[in-house]
């Protein structure tokens, strides 16, 4: 039975057991001269809720782990089948019998033990999936059974849907929590595994990135270097470029909105600007790519400036103009904050408005100013796409802007497009690139929400 | 006295010419502040405007298709030998055979090989399908010779609309001085004519330009979205619920605020690279599927909606919890009967906001696969499928000269989709907002 079907089945019995809760109790009260305690809908949705809860989370817990299960049986099936196969083996073999249960290949192609491990596989998934749904089914019952004989008239069924919906309330909330939980395990575990392979300080502070390694054991070993400092060093020279670019134009639009511009001029540049941070990033990597680096490098060589095609000056201005609307909304906002009565000050000393903006305004802002900053640069940090598609792949570790860098984020794509191995250093290195990123970005966030909380406080 | 003196020798002081020039100078600072303002402004604006003409102006060419009429004799026995009418027999046909014989009819004189392998470029290696549907919609046509428009290949498509220069030198130029001369004899005839290019929105992806279109793109795109929303919209709204209205202010409820606020600010690649981690090594769900990339983008949309259902929740007055407090209501019935359908338009429109941002997301699908190379529109949220940013992306990529109009065309098809759905949440702010 396939999920969606045994869901729906799940949903009709739902259903059927709210309407049963509600003539139930209805049928109940009319017999007896008491009150009734609760609504018939609640009686009814207490009922529906024992029986779709308990059924329903059954069925996609089932789904989440049983083909692990079944994967390792599989392995272990093939193991056993075929005298002494290497891990890498056992794994072609698995996904070869996965392919040919999902009919990708022909079964002409492949052995009689690999036939016999597709068929042993369609077996299992098909007992799984037929447990499942008679899992899932007798809790369904199991709940109507023992939930309609709680139903009474003075049942507290209010009370009892009202508990279950906190507490579906509070899973919902840790969620949040899961997810983080989940990034920081997944990345820490295979960053342990990758740091089996590599040692540590080699990584952080090694000069040299060429994560070539060899994929067959026939070919020529190469070791494979992951040394991270170039990276991170063509990280910082594109987050640099492009805070030139957006923090003196993302700020001084800011400061001009809020303080010098008609009211008609506001409504009409503020979500012109704002259109910028709706612009999908793959969009902004295209035009990086496609418009403005040919540009640059024609405009460089009309002045004798050799750029490569892959400048970090294109991916770092057009970086910039991405995080153009992100400082000025955040600033304008501080800016906003500033209370009035510093502005009349100033001007009642005699200092002409961009003097109050420079030495009242400004500086009063200035904690909000620098969060914003902050928060950019960690956008610039984890920025992808545009960096994937403008900057460079070698890993050069240079200062010059017209030469060709690569970055932290470029590097996780390119070690993780096509085929992953989990056993293998290039594949365990993204994860370790991810960590590093994953707490700079954190860590610059953190600060960021402190100074804003901080300075919040003096105002209010 | 001392005052006196000081007051006089400071309005004198105000007098001089040295105090002329410095007030002149703070006013000249004061104007040039101002033109820094207005030239920020003006900088953000106008790389808006380039960035939006310039991959406009791209995608022009990209919007017509230049189709050449041949004369195609669907021979009986080279269709259908067996006339059995069956439609299986007949799609099956040597469909491009057909199409080089009648290139080959038309310029008898070319006989080498290299030659006729030039003159079969001269139309799209695809060119046989709009054959193949010309005779299933028109059966009686078999036996005749029938002149039939199908496209030319994608450098003739460049070389007519001019984005290909016929004046440069042989070497310099994609097409060949022969093609020209072929396509030359066909124009004279004004047999060469230009159309609305429909296979961008009709066909999926190709190898071949002239072929490539979005649908497949879009429907993936559609049902990674509706995978998203089906996943973070209840569990978002839910957790939005118990933090800003049940939730007791302790630890534990300020370790998930901050939690959240942290993860918003999470680099969308590490989501990434958690869908790859857990969803598909651990759990072994397929790769490049939507069920996959909407899970990974529920994760990342999640803090989005939360944070605007928290919003929007507190900006109900509290006059109305109260109200309906006093007249018995429970504390989840006041939620549910009063706040929650209050609050609702606001929760859409962050709903909606949050859903056009992952939409326009690429770097997590392209951690879980989804930017494989895929002809067929997936069916369902298991089948393997890209997105239109995916497919932005992988066009982008693609040395062919004629996949740049491709992906400008592209481009502007996304930007007009997130255009429609951030309009439409501006529309439910506007229609149903209330100010208390």
């Amino acid at each position: 039975m396939s999920l969606t079907f045994l869901s729906v089945s799940i949903l009709v019995l739902g259903a059927y057991s709210f309407i049963f809760g509600r003539r139930r109790v209805r049928h109940l009260s009319a017999r007896v001269d008491v009150k009734q305690h609760s609504l018939d809908g609640y009686h009814g949705a207490f009922v529906m809720a024992c029986v779709v809860l308990p059924a329903f989370s059954f069925a996609v817990l089932w789904s989440g782990f049983a083909p692990l299960i079944i994967n390792d049986w599989l392995r272990e099936f093939i193991a056993a089948g075929s005298g002494a196969l290497t891990n890498a083996e056992i794994n072609v073999l698995v996904s070869k019998a996965k392919a040919l249960h999902a009919g990708v290949i022909n079964a002409r192609f492949v052995g009689p033990d690999t036939v016999e491990a597709a068929d042993y596989f369609a077996g299992l998934l098909e007992m799984s999936s037929y447990l499942r749904a008679t899992g899932a089914i007798a809790l369904a019952l199991a709940g109507f059974y023992f939930s309609q004989k709680l139903i009474a008239p003075r049942f507290a069924a209010r009370q009892r849907v009202e508990k279950i919906a906190i507490w579906v309330m509070i899973g919902a909330s840790a969620f949040a929590i899961l997810t983080t939980i989940g990034i920081i395990f997944s990345l820490i575990f295979e960053t342990y595994m990758f740091f089996q392979q590599v040692p540590v300080l080699d990584f952080l502070f090694g000069l040299h990135w060429s994560p070539q390694i060899a994929i067959r054991e026939d070919q020529a070993a190469n070791p494979g270097e992951f040394g991270a400092i170039p990276l991170f060093a063509g990280t910082l020279l594109i987050t640099f470029i492009a805070m030139l670019v957006a923090v003196p134009v993302g700020l001084m639009a800011a400061v001009y909105l809020s303080e010098y511009a008609t009211h008609r001029l506001r409504n009409f540049a503020k979500p012109t600007i704002e259109v910028l941070a709706g612009i999908p990033t793959v969009v902004y990597g295209f035009f990086a790519a496609l418009v403005v680096a040919p540009l640059l490098r024609n405009s460089g060589a009309d002045i004798g400036l050799t750029l490569s095609s892959e400048s970090a000056l294109a991916a770092g201005i057009v970086m910039g103009t991405m995080l153009i609307p992100f400082i000025s909304s955040l600033s304008d906002d501080v800016i906003n904050a500033v209370p009035q009565s510093l502005r009349d000050g100033a001007s009642a000393l005699g200092a002409t408005k961009s003097e109050t903006i420079k030495q009242v305004v400004l500086p009063a802002a200035l904690p909000g100013i620098v969060s914003a900053i902050l928060l950019a640069i960690s956008r610039a940090i984890g920025e992808t796409m545009i960096v994937v598609m403008a900057a460079g792949i070698a890993a050069n570790l240079t200062a010059n802007p017209f030469e060709s860098v690569t970055t932290v984020t470029v590097q996780i794509v390119v070690l993780l497009i096509g085929d992953q191995e989990f056993d293998s250093a290039k594949t365990l290195a993204a994860f370790a690139l991810g960590l590093v990123l994953f707490f700079i970005t954190l860590i610059l966030n953190v600060v960021a929400l402190r100074i804003v909380n901080k300075y919040r406080e003096q105002y209010d | 006295m001392t005052d006196t003196i000081t007051s006089m020798s400071v309005s004198a002081a105000l007098k001089s010419p040295e105090s002329a020039a410095r007030l002149k100078a703070r006013y000249r600072a004061e104007m040039r502040f101002r033109f820094y303002g207005r030239a920020a402004i003006g900088i953000a604006a106008g790389i808006l405007i380039f960035l939006l003409s310039s991959i406009v102006y791209n995608s022009i060419p990209a919007f017509t298709q230049n189709f050449v009429g041949l004369d195609i004799e669907l021979a009986q026995d080279k269709i259908d030998p067996n006339f059995s009418n069956d439609t299986e027999i007949i799609a099956s046909a040597d469909w491009q055979g057909l199409i080089k014989a009648s290139l080959r009819r038309e310029f008898p004189e070319v006989n080498a090989r290299a030659d006729k392998r030039e003159l079969y470029d001269l139309v799209s290696s695809g060119g046989g399908d709009w054959v193949r549907d010309f005779v299933l919609d028109n059966p009686q046509s078999i036996g005749s010779v029938v002149r039939i428009s199908v496209p030319t290949s994608d450098d003739i498509d460049l070389l007519i609309k001019g984005l290909i220069d016929r004046t440069l030198p042989e070497s310099d130029r994609l097409v060949s001085n022969k093609e020209l001369v072929w396509l030359d004899h066909y124009t004279a005839q004004g047999r060469v004519h230009t159309q609305f290019a429909w296979t961008l929105f009709t066909s999926g992806d190709s190898r071949e330009p002239e072929m490539a279109g979005l649908s497949g793109a879009f429907i993936g795109s559609l049902l990674t979205i509706l995978v998203t929303l089906a996943v973070s919209f209840p569990i978002g709204v839910m957790a939005a619920i118990y933090l800003e209205e049940l939730a007791p202010k302790n630890r534990i409820t300020s370790i998930i605020e901050v939690n959240i606020n942290n993860l918003a600010a999470v680099p969308s690649i590490v989501f990434g690279l958690l869908g790859l981690a857990v969803f598909i090594s651990f759990f072994q769900l397929p790769r490049s599927a939507p069920l996959v990339g909407g899970l990974v983008l529920s994760l990342m949309t999640l803090p989005t909606i939360i944070i605007a259902t928290r919003a929007s929740l507190a900006s109900i007055p509290p006059s109305i919890r109260e109200a309906a407090l006093g007249i018995g209501a429970s504390r989840l019935q006041v939620i549910f009967h009063h706040v929650l359908p209050l609050a609702m338009p606001g929760i859409l429109t962050g709903t909606i906001i949050g859903l056009a941002q992952a939409a326009g997301e690429t770097a997590p699908l392209l951690m879980i696969g989804m930017m494989a190379f895929i002809v067929d529109t997936p069916t369902d949220i298991t089948s393997k499928a890209t997105v239109l940013p995916a497919q932005i992306y992988m066009w982008a990529n693609n040395p062919e000269r004629a996949f740049l109009p491709k992906t400008s065309a592209a481009i502007v098809v996304l930007l007009l989709f997130l255009l429609t759905v951030n309009a439409t949440a501006i529309y439910f702010r506007k229609k149903f907002e209330k100010r208390w």
